[in-house]
Formats: structure tokens, C-alpha cells, sequence
């Protein structure tokens, strides 16, 4: 059902229930689908209320893409502050997922640039919340998966940018330790940094670590994007095992030829690679995939993420989509919020079924003893007990939950 | 001497007409007055265009829709010394096609919202504009305009109605220094077409492809345009049925 105003929506949440604020449904899990209640669509919430280009904070609803803020904002010297590996989703699913970015370590998750958001209850309640304002209502509702109510619309203070561009550094790595000591380097200095990974090179871990800044360029044309689009639906996985090695293998040598000089790239291409190749999950065939996202905090980091990629070089599984990153030192504001201190790994897997369960079920394992936590916004079929143990204040969220809402997801971990 | 585009839009709270309104606000700097028949959803949009365009001029007025004289005063409320560039007329509503086989005053009203109010409402600015001898009278029609099908003629007919008008005028127009340009959505994904996308039967265009080539078709003046611009054929192709085959089909 279509939210279309923020008065309108806040009628229809009284009315259709049990419903779910449904964004642009880019989530790879089940926190935006309801199939046994109704999805409260939130595109049509769509209108800027304002935007200040001296202070840069800018008020929209809540269905805003974030690509549509970005387009908006940038040619006027300001940037989102956070942003994930897309900018086709929502603001309110930014916010309800309470996404990062590549610059963690510097400026925290989504949620820390918010002034303040508007929550529509299901009983009709309409409330106002922020940091400092109904502080435990924005705690619960930042990163919570859209169970507190539905967002009408948000306060966000951007940053300034000298401009679209940055610069970049590609490192190669060739070892897990290498790659942290990479990212330590890195911390102070450069305010973007992510890792490719190839998950097929067993336990040692080679990869490519990416560092970037905004940077003021001269003049240069604004790259022609090109939009691609995976036409139909391939009967199989094109990620496999045939695939996969040739594929990281010659993406590990091309790429590192740019290894050791710095390059200039526009924020797009660099922010969101995937975002000109539509429908580039189809690729993954019938079935689909999985994402595996997890965290493990610092201290066991290096032999966490050790044993995972043992485990899946020895499956076979896993894709050339395999990011690692290293969180900032700080917690996030969120009671179900990703981030925290430690390093996070993100894989896509193509669904073989079983194989691929049974290899979750081994990392699980990992992920629990090393006292981590798995992505809200990316799982699909994680066990209760690892999200009670991985999101100790799940008791605390639940005051703050409206019983006029629920998810697959909010069935599957906390029972209704 | 003000460069700045000026730009009447008529239903502009309507989905494809507020995508045409970002497009032209981050274009330029533009002076728009905005018409519609709610003043909360006018003033949402107005706010959304400033926050846009910080130096645009953007005014919102409550017009009327349903008589001739209501929308005669609408058209004469903006002031007429000024020089249009850009006239777009998008309101509408996708009409009920099993109720208005049964429910005449709907039928009636559907008829006129979508048939006779758009076009009195270009007949009544295209004075205005010829007066100036400049500017860009569009009219949002439809592909369902093209041949009456069972599934939607009360609304077919409408835009049907819409489709003649134009081309009248057109050829009235033709030397002058005022362009009309009717415009031909295939189904959009707006929430007039919800329904549509909840039974799953069409692929919806996103609404944002179809404003850009709308904005398009404005600019060069294009006599017709379709948007996206394959519901030509498509719609060539049914036009050219014969009728021992049409009838035969579920459209």
C-alpha cells in the first residue's frame, strides 16, 4: 500500500496492519518483506522540505533516494557524510538500517548526522526524535529495522566537499595481517578506506586495499555513465566454480596494475560501482544469493577472519563480491545498529542451497566465539541465538517496538 | 530583461507533472506558479522545488476543474501581461472503467476531467500566448487515446477527445509563434497507476524516464511524442488491427 503524504501515511498505518515501511527493497535479506502482513511502500514520500546551502542541513521525507541527494547536493559543495555501496536505496532505509560507509574510522554510521527524524506510530502518534531529543526513541529507531513506526521524514547535516572527485590509492596485500596493518597506516590519514578480497586464496588472504580523499581537481568532465542492464534472468548461476577463479585472478592482476600512483575518480564510480549495472543480482540465476556480512571485533579480528576464509576457500563457495573492511573505534548510536569497533567481511554467495547453509553454519560458529554480530540488512537466516548473543541490547529494543508492525525478519529473530 | 523560463503547470501535484517540475527547476532558475486543487499538496511540491532551486520563484494557486467559467478565472488569475514559455496541463485521473458503465454521472464526470478540462484549460492560455506570439502549450494525453478498447474507453475516450483538440489546434497554430505539443504516456509507475502495478499486468515506466522525455518533446516543440517512445509502434500496430482480430483480444 502506498504511502503518498506523511499525513496520508500516517492514516494508512493506523488502518493496514500488520504492515512494513518498504523503501526501494534493496535490502538482500528479509528486513523488508512481510508476506504474511502488508508492505507500507514509502516512494511516493518523495518531496524535499529544505535544504540550506550555508549550513548544508537538509530536510526530506523519507522515501528520498539517497542518489537523488546526492545529485541535488554535490554540484552545491556539500555530500552526504555516510553512504553505502549504493545510493538507490531510501533515506529512511539509511536510516532504519543505520548503513556505513567506506569512511567508518572518520565519520560513524548514517545515524550520525542525523539532526533529528520524524516517527509516525501506528496508534496514530506522531513523534519527533534526535539525538538529543526523545534520545532512547532515536536509539531504537536508528538501525531498527523499521519496527519502532514509519519515518515521515529526516533532518541530515551534509559535508562539505571540495567537489565530486577524490583521489585513490590501490595497495595490494598479501596476508590478513598485512591487510590490517594497511588499514592502521591508512586511519589517520585517508578518510575512505575498503578492501577487495579474494576469497578463493585460502587462509592467506591476498587482496586489494583502496584508499581515497576528497580532493579539489580542476575542472574535468563528469564521467558518461554508462547504464548496463542484465537483460533476463540466466537459468544458472554465472558466479561458479568455473567462473569464479579465472574471474579474481585476472581482477587481482588487472587492478593492481594501478597498484603505487595515485588516480583521481569521480565520487560515483567509486562509491557505487554496481549502481550502472541494473539488475546485476540476476546474475546469481534463479536462486539468487546470499550475503554473509559480519563484524568480530579488533583483538580476534585476524583470527577470526582467518578461519572464515579457510572455510570458505575449502567450500569452494563465495563470489568476487567479497569486501573487507576495518571499522572505526566507535560504537554505534543504535541498540540494533551494525557497526562496531572491529573487521567486518562481506561476501555474496550464489545459493546452492544445503552446501551453502552448511558452510553459514561453520562461520556462525566463528562469528559467535569471536563474539561478533551478523548485518541485519543483509541476512536472510541467521539463528536467534547468534542475534541475541551479537545484539545484547535486543531486550532493551523491544519496549520500543510498535506491535502494529512486523517483518519476516522481526518473526524469525524475535518470534513475532 | 528576465531570461528566467516562466512556466504554468495545471495539475502539478500529479506525479509526472512534479517530475517535469524538478526537471525545469534544476535546469534553471525559473519563475513556475504551480495550479492544483489542493493547497497542502501544492505548498509540499513548492517547498520541494525551492529546496531545489533556492532562486526560482515558485507560486501555488487553488484553480478550478470542473466548469468552464472556474477555469476560465484560473487562467486569467495569472497575470497577462507576462510572456509564457511553458504551459503544462497534467491532470487527470485513470477512471474506473466497470463502474463508469453503470454510474453515468461518474462516466460524465470522469469524461470531463479528463476530456473537456484539459483542453479548455489550453484553449484558454492559448489566447494568452498567442497575444505574445511565444510559448509551449502541452497537454498530457494517452496511449489509451488511440483506440477505445473495453478494458478503459470512458478514459480512452477522454484522451481520445484530448488527441483531436490538439491536432485542431496545431493546425491552427501552425505559423504562429505558439507550439502545441500533446504528449502520449505509455502506463507510468505513478500512484494513479497502483492499481495496475498491484494486479502485475503492465511493466510500468518509471516515472522519472518519462518526465525527461517529456521535458524533451517540450523544448523542441515536438508535435506528438510518446513516452517511452516504443508505445509508438506499439500503439501503430493496434491502431492498424483489423477489427476480426481486435475483437478477439483482452485489451
Amino acid at each position: 500500500m502506498a504511502c503518498l503524504s506523511l499525513p496520508q501515511a500516517t492514516e494508512l498505518i493506523q488502518k493496514a496492519q500488520p504492515g512494513l515501511p518498504f523503501g526501494n527493497g534493496r535490502s538482500y535479506g528479509d528486513v523488508c518483506l512481510n508476506p504474511d502482513g502488508l508492505l507500507w511502500t514509502i516512494r511516493g514520500l518523495d518531496h524535499l522540505i529544505g535544504f540550506n546551502r550555508e549550513t548544508g542541513r537538509l530536510t526530506c521525507e523519507a522515501g528520498v533516494l539517497l542518489k537523488d541527494v546526492q545529485a541535488l547536493v554535490v554540484p552545491t559543495g556539500w555530500m552526504l557524510p555516510v553512504t553505502p555501496g549504493t545510493q538507490l536505496i531510501t533515506v529512511g532505509g539509511a536510516i532504519a538500517n543505520d548503513v556505513h560507509g567506506k569512511n567508518h574510522h572518520i565519520l560513524g554510521t548514517f545515524a550520525d548526522h542525523l539532526i533529528r527524524l520524524k516517527l509516525a506510530r501506528t496508534d496514530g502518534e506522531i513523534m519527533e526524535c534526535g539525538p538529543t531529543l526523545n534520545t532512547p526513541w532515536f536509539a531504537a529507531t536508528v538501525g531498527g529495522i523499521g519496527l519502532t513506526g514509519l519515518i515521515l521524514e529526516a533532518e541530515i547535516q551534509l559535508k562539505r566537499v571540495p567537489g565530486p572527485w577524490l583521489t585513490t590509492e590501490t595497495i595490494p596485500y598479501a596476508s590478513i595481517a598485512e591487510f590490517l596493518a594497511c588499514a592502521d597506516d591508512s586511519e589517520a590519514d585517508w578518510e575512505h578506506t575498503v578492501s577487495w578480497i579474494d576469497c578463493l586464496a585460502g587462509s592467506g588472504g591476498r587482496g586489494l586495499f583502496m584508499r581515497a580523499n576528497h580532493v579539489q581537481a580542476e575542472q574535468r568532465s563528469e564521467p558518461k555513465l554508462k547504464k548496463s542492464r542484465l537483460p533476463f534472468v540466466p537459468p544458472f548461476s554465472l558466479v561458479n566454480k568455473m567462473t569464479l577463479r579465472p574471474f579474481n585472478e585476472a581482477y587481482y592482476w588487472f587492478t593492481r596494475r594501478k597498484a603505487g600512483r595515485q588516480t583521481v575518480a569521480h565520487y560515483q564510480p567509486f562509491f557505487y560501482p554496481l549502481d550502472n549495472l541494473q539488475d546485476w543480482n540476476k546474475m546469481y540465476g534463479p536462486r539468487g544469493f546470499y550475503q554473509y556480512q559480519s563484524v568480530v571485533p579488533r583483538e580476534v579480528g585476524l583470527d577470526a577472519i582467518t578461519e572464515m576464509l579457510k572455510a570458505i576457500g575449502r567450500s569452494g563457495e563465495g563470489s568476487f563480491l567479497a569486501v573487507l573492511k576495518t571499522f572505526g573505534n566507535r560504537e554505534s548510536l543504535g541498540m540494533l545498529s551494525f557497526a562496531r569497533p572491529g573487521v567486518t567481511l562481506a561476501l555474496d554467495f550464489p545459493n546452492n542451497g544445503a552446501q551453502t547453509l552448511k558452510l553459514f553454519e561453520r562461520l556462525d560458529q566463528i562469528v559467535s566465539e569471536a563474539k561478533g554480530r551478523i548485518y541485519l540488512a543483509k541476512d536472510a537466516r541467521m539463528p536467534r541465538a547468534l542475534f541475541e548473543n551479537g545484539y545484547p541490547q535486543f531486550q532493551e529494543f523491544l519496549k520500543y517496538r510498535d506491535s502494529g508492525i512486523g517483518s519476516a525478519m522481526s518473526r524469525r529473530l524475535f518470534g513475532f | 530583461m528576465n531570461l528566467r523560463k516562466r512556466i504554468v503547470i495545471v495539475g502539478a501535484t500529479s506525479a509526472i507533472a512534479t517530475h517535469c517540475a524538478r526537471l525545469w527547476a534544476q535546469q534553471a532558475e525559473v519563475n513556475m506558479t504551480l495550479i492544483g486543487r489542493d493547497l497542502e499538496k501544492l505548498n509540499r511540491l513548492a517547498q520541494d522545488l525551492r529546496a531545489r532551486s533556492a532562486t526560482s520563484s515558485i507560486e501555488v494557486q487553488v484553480g478550478s476543474f470542473d466548469n468552464a467559467a472556474g477555469i476560465q478565472a484560473t487562467v486569467d488569475s495569472i497575470n497577462s501581461a507576462e510572456r509564457l514559455d511553458i504551459v503544462l496541463i497534467a491532470h487527470g485521473s485513470l477512471s474506473d472503467q466497470a463502474r463508469g458503465q453503470i454510474d453515468l454521472t461518474y462516466c460524465q464526470n470522469e469524461l470531463l476531467l479528463n476530456g473537456v478540462s484539459p483542453v479548455l484549460y489550453a484553449e484558454a492560455f492559448v489566447s494568452k500566448m498567442l497575444a505574445n506570439q511565444h510559448g509551449t502549450v502541452a497537454v498530457i494525453g494517452s496511449v489509451a487515446g488511440d483506440r477505445g478498447r473495453k478494458s478503459n474507453y470512458v478514459y480512452g475516450a477522454a484522451k481520445g477527445l484530448v488527441a483531436r483538440y490538439m491536432q485542431g489546434l496545431q493546425h491552427r497554430l501552425a505559423g504562429s509563434g505558439v507550439k502545441a505539443v500533446l504528449l502520449k504516456p505509455g502506463p507510468t509507475d505513478t500512484p494513479m497507476t497502483a492499481s495496475l502495478k498491484e494486479q502485475g499486468a503492465v511493466k510500468l515506466a518509471p516515472v522519472e524516464d518519462v518526465a525527461a522525455e517529456i521535458v524533451l518533446a517540450v523544448e523542441k516543440g515536438q508535435p506528438v511524442a510518446y513516452t517511452p517512445k516504443k508505445w509508438w509502434l506499439i500503439m501503430m500496430i493496434i491502431r492498424h488491427l483489423p477489427r476480426f482480430v481486435f475483437n478477439k483480444m483482452n485489451i
